[in-house]
């Protein structure tokens, strides 16, 4: 049993940490907020000429990590300055499908990913879908040897940046079967694809995405026709992941915030951090950020595991992630008092980041019923 | 012990009702139903409304022009205004400044000032809270001193809600550095457009400027504009409170953001069927609604201790607590009901007058703003964590 970092990881970390402090402010991500692209093209580099990027894929992708630990690193690290940049709809939500199902000529996109210069977006959720992964109701048809794509798409995260679109379509079966679903590498020019683009409360933009009649030729499906679950839920397993993980950064960010204004906040004569009122309840933050730790360390050990040791702790993590977010976020502010509820202050954008983790990758309630399902089976 | 209401107060009802179907315009009534913000002038609209029925100073005698209510009819009111997705009264002056003026104020002030509250021309703000002075706001130090003629007065106010809209600002003020913090605060009614005065607007976590910090520089403030005697403010100041905290359960609010949920809830789809049928999440709606059904007995039982007389005093704590809470949790569940659709953030839906296309359902859309900006409620006007003291303090005698 080893709870520390190797050294390359340990490496990884300082670096990441030297950078992103240097690199990120509050001003600078509420500027970022109206911005065209929600995040910041320099970091993205910055980020990819640190090895960011490439630490999410494996050796054999041309990366040089990939393993759950290693998203786990990263992402915690991106979370302890709520960073907006889209590495979990670029490298391991898309990236991910293309490590795991792509051709050669495919999979080619993976170095360039690392590189920086390539962004993707993960086109799977839809009006009626809310958290279920096997809901799809978007059709693909095979005619004259291409694929036609119809349907809708929705909160597209990084829809706009995205020079591919990885879309699920349904080619067989019914809406909710996990059979019948084919992944599509859908360039973002392609005719009959609109956007409608938005900002997120969390910082990062998405979009409504629609597809009208868009043609691809036969070499955009992924892996094979009709098989794409499977490689859709270990794509979200491995985001599922990330997001914990950056949960668990931005928790950690906020307890750290939080006690420190505790300490120099003074009311009645003295800094309301005496109070033992207010002790106690950060004596309960902490012990519930500890409790997610572990739940990041248990999936982030699981993930290469069987599929179904994995999936249930991917349900047990987010479940337990979504609480302790809502704890910590509610929590935080309530002990800032007013400044906590302004945009200029920089909690605001960390409890909105941490409260939104919530609607990504199924919430709590949504991964507690799957715990069920998974745990009785 | 009677739970029902009396033939007389039943009829009541039945008048509000109908009245609010005649005159409430739908054009308000939508906006408060999906929480766009309201202009000022479609505040100013909606107070007209009600001051032509004599019914915009619900909570103030006859003699001032008010509907001389007992606090039963008070709440009867109030919960058709909610139900009808009416606006809320805003209370600055009608529920805050003007019993204060009426059992402070001296005859000039309330001839001049009370009929101003209830034709539009003055709109009040609050001046109470300052950087140094929240929950501990005995200890403020925006100064007064009195040159004779006028006090001048130096320092900055913050937290000020819809100050924007504001011509007037009724504020605490040092009078007076020896003795007890509260032995030297006086109320002073001050005009917005004096000069060193300035606002600046405070935008919250939902991307909206609803509050604002006001400053003030050298400010000449009639000497005529003090309510009551000097450094008795604190007295005045908690007078308010009192009478500020009579609905502070927002039954209604809680009432309404229930049943726009359930309506979410039905609309919502998951694993094929209407999310409010799916048990964890139908479970989690059940628990705020039974917390709800007693919270609105408790509220009762306060209410018509208040119409026998008694003035509600740790009890509005109670409330104040468990409201916040329960509005609290039911925004929260709305944000969890919409799923994916609580992401993104559309600020411009929230605006007057915008007509840009809804992301998501129509129902969605200022769902994760309004769940943000009602963590306020337990903020505000005294945080949970003091109404505790206060209850620990005078109820329990701890």
């Amino acid at each position: 049993m080893n709870f520390d970092l190797t050294d390359e990881r340990q490496m990884l970390q300082d670096s990441m940490r030297r950078y992103l402090n240097d690199s990120y402010s509050n001003e600078k991500i509420r500027s970022l907020a109206d911005s065209e692209a929600g995040f910041c093209r320099d970091n993205w580099a910055g980020l990819a000429d640190l090895g960011v990027i490439g630490a999410l894929f494996d050796e054999t992708d041309g990366g040089f990590g990939g393993a759950g630990f290693d998203i786990a690193l990263v992402f915690e690290e991106l979370g302890r300055v709520g960073a907006v940049e889209p590495l979990l709809d670029t490298a391991v939500l898309g990236g991910g499908i293309l490590a795991t199902l792509g051709t050669d000529t495919q999979k080619a996109h993976i170095e360039s990913i690392m590189e920086g210069s390539l962004q993707l977006a993960m086109a799977h959720g839809e009006p009626q879908s809310r958290y279920e992964l096997a809901r799809v109701s978007t059709r693909a048809r095979l005619v004259d040897g291409r694929y036609e794509l119809d349907g809708q798409k929705s909160v597209v995260v990084n829809a706009a940046t995205a020079d591919y679109f990885i879309v699920s379509a349904r080619t067989g079966e019914d809406t909710a079967s996990p059979k019948g679903i084919s992944l599509f590498l859908v360039p973002a020019d392609a005719q009959g694809i609109s956007l409608q683009d938005y900002p997120l409360t969390s910082g990062g933009r998405a979009a409504e995405l629609m597809l009208d009649k868009v043609e691809v030729a036969a070499t955009a499906l992924l892996g094979h026709e009709g098989e794409g679950h499977e490689a859709l839920e270990l794509a979200h397993a491995r985001a599922t992941v990330a997001i914990c993980a950056e949960a668990l950064g931005l928790m950690e960010a906020i307890r750290t915030l939080t006690t420190d204004y505790l300490k120099i906040r003074k009311q009645f004569g003295k800094p309301i951090g005496k109070f033992q009122v207010l002790q106690h309840r950060m004596a309960d933050m902490l012990i519930e950020i500890e409790q997610a730790r572990s739940a990041v360390i248990n999936l982030a050990g699981h993930v290469e595991a069987s599929r179904d040791e994995r999936e249930k702790h991917v349900s047990a993590t987010k479940n337990l992630v979504g609480m302790v977010g809502k704890l910590v976020a509610e929590e935080s502010i309530q002990l800032h008092g007013g400044i906590g509820m302004t945009e200029e202050y920089e909690l605001g954008h960390l409890a909105k980041r941490l409260i939104m983790v919530d609607h990504r990758l199924g919430d709590s309630t949504h991964h507690l019923e799957r715990f069920i399902e998974l745990a009785v089976a | 012990m009677d739970l029902n209401y009396t033939t007389e107060q039943l009829a009541f009802r039945q008048e509000v009702r109908a009245f609010l179907q005649a005159n409430l315009p739908q054009s308000l009534s939508d906006k408060v139903k999906y929480g766009k913000t309201l202009t000022k002038s479609e505040h100013e609209q909606w107070h007209a409304i009600l001051h032509k029925q004599g019914w915009l100073a619900s909570n103030w005698p006859v003699q001032y022009g008010g509907t001389g209510w007992d606090s039963v009819h008070r709440h009867l009111f109030e919960e058709e205004l909610t139900r009808a997705s009416a606006p809320r009264i805003v209370p600055f002056g009608l529920a805050m400044l003007g019993p204060v003026l009426q059992e402070f104020g001296s005859d000039e002030q309330k001839e001049y000032y009370l009929p101003r509250i209830l034709n539009g021309e003055h709109w009040w703000c609050q001046g109470y809270s300052e950087p140094g002075a929240g929950s501990d706001l005995a200890s403020l130090k925006t100064t007064a001193e009195f040159d004779g003629e006028h006090y001048i007065v130096n320092g900055q106010k913050t937290w000020t809600t819809l100050g924007q809209h504001a011509n007037m600002i009724f504020c605490l003020v040092r009078t007076a550095k020896e003795g007890k913090p509260q032995e030297g605060i006086s109320f002073l009614l001050i005009d917005m457009r004096s000069e060193g005065v300035t606002l600046r607007p405070i935008v919250l976590i939902d991307g909206e400027p609803e509050v604002n910090e006001v400053f003030f520089d050298n400010v000449k403030v009639p000497a005529k504009n003090l309510v009551g005697e000097q450094n008795k403010g604190w007295t005045y100041a908690k007078y308010l409170l009192t009478h500020e905290r009579t609905n502070i359960a927002g039954v209604g609010f809680a009432v309404a953001g229930l049943a726009s949920l359930k309506r979410i809830a039905r609309t919502e789809m998951y694993k094929g069927r209407p999310l409010i049928e799916n048990p964890h999440f139908a479970a989690r709606i059940a628990r705020v609604e039974i917390d709800l059904m007693a919270m609105s007995t408790t509220n009762l039982r306060v209410i018509s201790q208040a119409a026998a007389g008694k003035a509600p005093g740790a009890e509005s704590s109670m409330l104040k607590i468990k409201g916040s809470v329960i509005r609290q949790e039911i925004n929260s569940l709305a944000r969890s009901a919409i799923g994916p659709y609580a992401m993104p953030f559309v600020s411009e839906d929230l605006d007057p007058g915008s007509n840009d296309l809804p992301i998501g359902p129509e129902h969605a859309t200022s769902v994760t703003a309004t769940y943000f900006n009602n963590r306020k409620l337990s903020i505000y006007g005294g945080s949970n964590e003091i109404q505790r003291s206060i209850i620990s303090k005078s109820l329990l005698e701890l």
